[in-house]
């Protein structure tokens, strides 16, 4: 939990600030049965899909990249076609410390937090002048400027053939990473799930709220005590730090970084990740993933240029028609359900 | 001198292209991402009726910016239309949707492999001054983007669907309530855009390219044009598009293991430090 932010005004205000009533923040951070069923599908889907765990993995390893764009667009509202900029990051980051011998798993993450979040830091101070169509244009530009810088460095990063000669070493000194991925699964799951519970954490705070805030009526926030700009760049430092951790989990269950990892079809089909999903709500990322991921998987065999194709049909639909995505029309279900319920009741 | 003229050229190329997109994002504020999909539009109209056809190269140009205008307007009339009010993510996703649209149905239609142009005899060649090679094609270049940019300014500033365009643009509201058929206009406008899109496509055939990943590809260099010439502003599109050629030209000639380093940093550094643009007016809206 992030701690209310200290008054700014007499100390004689400063024990009225304490006494506020963090009761319905505490009461919209429980956990809904929901939840837990929804967490128990990843350990469901290892015993049903056993042979299909490298795509499990995958998905596991996006979800993680969604969130880290919802985060910052959809509860800080800040617009980024260039995400994958951070994932990038990171990918190299825990693949060239593999590759020269540092091949710890942990460590490979730790390492491409630290680039990411860095990056993210001084990256944020650009992104946050300025208007939408800005934003848009300076994270399209950092993201492109790091694809050219690892297209043309070949000594170091292999150019267009990729990264190679990543090897990793015993995840805790303990496991080893199989060629059927069980311990890829188990590691991206956890990762993922602990990173997940830290986000839950933070959007029921009240640096959450803050965030919401600001992303509805950016003028008002000041006026109601929160430092917009501080937390812009906080919520935009964490996200990459996000962004990274996928990206590293990637390099470390593949052994391998494609230069892809920081191409512009990677942020885009990101967004449409978030918005298929529904943006603003952490589930809304992971559902808006596995739709995703699974159709991909199941289409893109047929052809890769059709499933471009229908990817594009997709975007264009969702935002004409469906702009709240899965977690807008499961709401709109749950609403309609509970009104039945209550309308049988009441006879 | 002969790379700087080579800029020049390469810098009117990038108008012709982008000016198109100066429309409909600078001045109808809609951020259209799939502006290089019309001007691949453009391309493979020009390629398929100069090879298939045999129709004469100039007189390709004139169908390619009907037909162009024509995909323009019935997307407008059909899609577009519908998130003029909508937030610039969803426009942005939305234009994303329909650049992957385009890009798949040029792959299957023309697989992915660049497609070959053939100039008529009168284009090709070159003028030898001492110290000075001049291409006879981008002198071509040179003179249609000149000439596109004098009329596009003539029209915006002198004509009345100009003045209707400016006012629909400002404020829609009051437009229409002085009698501007505002749905007319800006299905005009984008009409416009895509139509100089289409041309731009076409003329960069010979020089760009022309590949199914061609609206991607090129997606930056279009963007950077605007946001370096600030929205709206046709004289600033060609002064930015002077700029970026000649960087990107000299920068590829003298340095070229940096690539499209240097296009990209241009546009970051400018949206730094002049967020409005190099030419923009004093307030972005």
């Amino acid at each position: 939990m992030t701690v209310l932010p200290p008054a700014t005004t007499a100390p004689a205000a400063a024990p009225a600030a304490q006494r506020v009533d963090t009761g319905p923040l505490a009461r919209g951070s429980r956990w809904q049965p929901a939840e837990f069923a929804f967490w128990l599908l990843p350990v469901l889907a290892w015993f049903v899909f056993p042979e299909n765990l490298s795509l499990l993995t995958q998905i596991a390893i996006t979800a993680l990249f969604a969130l880290s764009l919802d985060l910052i667009l959809g509860y800080a509202g800040i617009v980024s076609l260039g995400h994958a900029a951070f994932f990038g990051l990171g990918a190299y980051a825990a693949g060239l410390l593999a590759k020269y011998g540092y091949g710890d798993p942990l460590l490979g993450l730790a390492a491409a937090v630290a680039l990411a979040a860095a990056a993210g830091f001084l990256s944020s101070i650009l992104v946050l002048r300025g208007s939408d169509l800005t934003r848009l244009m300076v994270t399209l530009g950092v993201s492109l400027m790091l694809y050219e810088a690892a297209n043309k460095l070949t000594d170091f990063t292999g150019g267009v053939d990729g990264l190679q000669g990543v090897e990793m070493k015993l995840l805790l000194g303990l496991f080893r990473f199989d060629m059927v991925g069980r311990t890829s699964y188990i590691y991206c799951l956890a990762v993922l799930f602990l990173l997940f519970w830290v986000a839950r954490h933070l959007v029921h705070s009240p640096f959450g709220l803050g965030l919401r805030g600001i992303r509805q009526n950016a003028l008002r926030m000041p006026a109601l005590g929160v430092p917009v700009n501080r937390r812009l760049v906080a919520v935009y430092t964490i996200g990459a730090a996000y962004a990274g951790v996928a990206g590293a989990l990637l390099t470390q269950t593949t052994q391998f970084v494609s230069i892809d990892v920081f191409s512009f079809p990677r942020s885009a089909e990101l967004l449409l990740i978030l918005v298929l999903g529904g943006t603003g709500s952490l589930y809304g990322a992971m559902l808006g993933t596995i739709v995703f991921m699974v159709a991909h998987y199941l289409l893109a065999d047929i052809n890769p240029q059709y499933w471009q194709f229908w990817l594009g049909l997709l975007l264009v639909l969702v935002v004409l028609f469906a702009r709240e995505g899965i977690m807008g029309g499961l709401r709109r279900l749950a609403a309609v359900w509970a009104r039945r319920k209550s309308a049988a009741a009441r006879p | 001198m002969t790379v700087l003229f080579d800029g020049v050229a390469s810098g009117l190329l990038l108008f012709l292209i982008s000016v198109g997109l100066s429309v409909t994002l600078g001045l109808m504020n809609f951020v259209n991402l799939a502006h290089g999909a019309f001007a691949m539009l453009g391309g493979y109209i020009c390629v398929l009726l100069l090879s298939r056809l045999g129709v004469p190269f100039l007189l390709t140009l004139p169908i390619v910016v009907l037909a162009c205008a024509a995909a323009g307007a019935l997307l407008e009339r059909t899609l577009y239309r519908r998130l003029y009010g909508a937030s610039h993510l969803d426009q942005v996703l939305f234009s994303i949707g329909l650049v992957f649209m385009a890009i798949s149905t040029a792959h299957f239609f023309f697989g992915s492999q660049q497609q070959p142009l053939q100039l008529p005899a009168f284009l090709r060649g070159q003028l030898d001054i001492p110290g000075l090679d001049i291409g006879i094609y981008r002198l071509f270049l040179i003179a249609v983007g000149l000439a596109i940019a004098a009329g596009l300014q003539w029209m915006l500033t002198r004509t009345h669907f100009g003045a209707e365009l400016r006012a629909a643009v400002d404020n829609r509201r009051a437009a229409r309530g002085l009698g501007i058929d505002v749905d007319r206009v800006f299905s005009l406008a984008f009409a416009l855009g895509s139509a100089l899109a289409g041309l731009g496509g076409a003329l960069g055939v010979e020089t760009l390219g022309l590949d199914p990943e061609f609206p991607v590809k090129y997606i930056v260099y279009f963007l950077v044009v605007v946001a370096v010439g600030g929205s709206g502003n046709i004289t600033g599109s060609l002064y930015a598009s002077l700029i970026l050629g000649i960087t990107d030209v000299v920068g590829k000639y003298y340095l070229p293991q940096a690539g499209a380093f240097f296009i990209d940093a241009v546009m970051v550094l400018t949206l730094i430090f002049r967020p409005q643009g190099l030419f923009g007016r004093g307030a972005v809206r």
